[in-house]
């Protein structure tokens, strides 16, 4: 009965009548354009009918096809609100039954550690760039996903860390595996140095104040040119040894590769368990409300500097392994872009969700790489994602579930169900 | 009888507006005090200058805890506030929507936690002791407040009354000697309100704490409160137990106007 009334509501009368006014519309609306075509030389007129249908047929389908999406949302969440919070989508369900997330899991890792064997050089390349955006979107997920802090200006501090090792090895010669660390170090002392002028503001200002933090690290690299070499960049830095061996061109790659693997699996362990600490809650009730959160106990300028700074670890660490691997960096490849990008992956993936986060930064690196053919439409295809995922799916790819805690024992003794 | 709250001569003022104009309250060890006024009297002021929402304009905020130490309040955070022992909830319900009933209440015990970022990461014995520890003090304070069934539900998904009672058992897990709520009792129906006003006097009893209450519906005020607090234009009007207070002609003429023939 209820699935029949529901596919009343799918199909209703009511959408075919406005998709079909939207489509008269619009074929009245191009009319001009579309339909009549004035031959100058020869003083005629083409009328190409055609083309009315075609628009007519296009604009109907669209308009249908989108009603009838938002019409399937609002079913979704009506469901969703009569249902109990157990109620989680397919993605979601698969992905928390040990059956299948089991084997999920042993087939990613038996794909990302044999991956350099079985492919080529040029795809290592791309993984590595992907992990290394991994480990960068999972640090600003602790900013944007858990403590709800919009930062626009992530990627200064991955110019941190890029310049950190650059600018350590021009000077002193020290090695990768020394800066790694300090580039980390470097990143934490600026997410408190952000932090700092910040505390005070939330959403929309601190989202500028961000925006401009990132500016001036791209612009003091940029124009100081005795301190960074200016736009000309920093070029021939050296890729990470290993144990003192000087490695083969392949091999280096591949090297870079399980180091960013290692560090993935790191990042998602640390993260993991920050989430499900007493700081991990704190940020995210920061998010929530941030005067309840103050009022419960929780000191809101130490919540947030650890927030900023902790997520400006990663970027500080992923900026390390950048300039290690393309051996090349400039002020132009920390631009407000890659901020935008990097937040992209956070939102497309799923806010605070790790899973989507890694998923979302794979996503949005990855298959650009594999459609260059149609690089030209790229930016076209993101925005249209972009638009249709906010509308259709907010929480992301994959969405963040709350920790389920089970009292089975004591709910069996008290007789409850 | 001791005093665990000493207001003296609390003044608030926004601009050229007296929020609060020297303002004097005190509330004795394991008493239930009602603050009452009509909208706009600067109920909710005072609290939030209590907690440390509101920095004062002038005059003295201090409390004493059972063991004897005073502090005085004035100019510190929410946060300091709380961790001192004085907790709140709020008129207009500000609980983490989208975090778990068990997780509100386990944010209510940070205060009272001491994990850092290494012990987070590292996961050391203390850490997981603490961890362990806070689950179950958590779920031991919803069964107390009958929240229990709700454990793993979405805030935001729970039934008003609930909603309301989850407040108090979020500001109960700070472990306050001092109580603050803020019309706990605001959109509830009778039944719900009766169920409230037993959990009020079940708290004061079990917990031994003392409870400061802003609250507009009088049954519940006169049956609840020792004492009661009128507060009109931001200047405490009168004072007594609730007999006193609810023929007070001065009070009467606070929330229904003056008689034309008087």
């Amino acid at each position: 009965m209820s699935e029949i009334s529901e596919h009343k509501i799918l199909f209703g009368w009511e959408e075919i009548k406005k998709s079909l006014l939207t489509c008269i519309w619009f074929m009245f609306l191009t009319f001009p354009i579309m339909v009549i075509q004035v031959n100058t030389i020869h003083r005629t007129v083409e009328w190409r009918w055609e083309r009315l249908f075609f628009v007519g047929a296009g604009a109907f389908l669209l308009s249908f096809l989108w009603r009838y999406m938002i019409r399937r949302k609002e079913a979704g969440i009506k469901r969703e609100e009569t249902a109990q919070n157990t109620h989680q989508d397919l993605l979601q369900r698969l992905l928390s039954n040990p059956r299948f997330s089991r084997p999920a899991l042993a087939v990613a890792v038996l794909f990302f550690l044999t991956f350099p064997l079985v492919f080529s050089l040029y795809q290592i390349d791309i993984m590595t760039t992907a992990l290394i955006y991994v480990v960068v979107a999972l640090g600003l997920n602790i900013v944007v996903g858990l403590a709800g802090l919009l930062d626009l200006g992530y990627v200064a501090f991955f110019a941190v860390g890029a310049y950190t090792y650059a600018l350590l090895n021009v000077h002193f010669q020290l090695g990768f595996w020394i800066c790694l660390p300090i580039g980390g170090a470097l990143g934490f002392l600026f997410g408190v140095l952000l932090g700092f002028p910040v505390l005070r503001l939330r959403g929309d200002y601190l989202a500028i104040v961000t925006l401009g933090f990132g500016e001036i690290i791209r612009l003091v690299l940029e124009n100081w040119n005795e301190f960074s070499f200016g736009p000309s960049g920093i070029a021939n830095i050296p890729r990470p040894g290993f144990m003192g061996m000087d490695l083969a061109l392949h091999q280096n790659h591949t090297y870079i590769y399980y180091l960013m693997v290692g560090l993935t699996v790191f990042t998602i362990f640390v993260v993991r368990r920050l989430q499900d600490s007493r700081i991990g809650r704190a940020w995210t009730a920061l998010r929530e409300d941030e005067i309840a959160c103050q009022a419960m106990g929780i000191n809101k300028t130490r919540t947030k500097l650890s927030a900023f700074a902790i997520g400006a670890t990663w970027a500080g660490m992923g900026g390390v392994v950048f300039a290690a691997k393309t051996t090349f960096i400039n002020p132009a490849s920390f631009t407000i872009w890659e901020s935008v990008i990097i937040l992209c992956c956070v939102v497309l993936g799923g806010m605070g969700s790790i899973i989507g986060v890694v998923a979302g930064a794979l996503v949005l690196k990855l298959l650009p790489e594999y459609f260059r053919a149609f690089s030209e439409y790229r930016m076209l295809v993101f925005g249209t994602v972009l638009v249709l995922m906010m509308v259709f799916r907010p929480s992301g790819l994959i969405s963040s579930v709350r920790r389920v805690y089970r009292f089975e024992g004591r709910n069996k003794l008290e007789g409850q169900p | 009888m001791k005093a665990v709250l000493t207001v003296t001569q609390l003044t608030k003022t926004f601009g050229g507006l007296h929020a609060l104009d020297g303002v004097d309250l005190t509330i004795g060890r394991n008493e239930i005090v009602a603050l009452i006024g009509p909208n706009g009297a600067g109920k909710t002021t005072l609290f939030n200058c209590l907690t440390g929402v509101y920095i004062p304009t002038g005059g003295s905020v201090e409390i004493t805890s059972p063991e004897g130490h005073t502090t005085r309040l004035n100019g510190l955070k929410p946060d300091k506030v709380t961790s001192l022992g004085m907790a709140r909830t709020f008129q207009n319900i500000r609980l983490f929507q989208n975090m778990t009933v068990l997780e509100n209440v386990m944010i209510g015990r940070h205060c009272r936690m001491h994990a850092g970022i290494p012990g987070a990461i590292l996961r050391n014995a203390r850490t997981r002791r603490e961890e362990k520890a806070v689950i179950d003090d958590s779920y031991r304070i919803l069964e107390n407040f009958q929240l229990d069934r709700y454990v793993n539900e979405f805030a935001k998904n729970l039934p008003y009354g609930a909603q309301r009672r989850l407040e108090i058992a979020r500001a109960m897990a700070t472990e306050p000697f001092l109580l603050l709520l803020d019309e706990p009792a605001a959109g509830m129906n009778a039944q719900e309100t009766k169920d409230l006003d037993d959990l009020i006097v079940r708290l004061r009893n079990k917990e031994e704490i003392s409870i400061l209450l802003i609250e507009h519906d009088m049954k519940l005020v006169t049956s609840l409160s020792d004492r009661i607090f009128v507060v009109d234009y931001g200047r405490k009007i009168a004072e007594g137990t609730p007999a006193e207070v609810c023929c007070n002609p001065v009070v009467i003429k606070a929330y229904l106007g003056e008689e034309i023939d008087a």
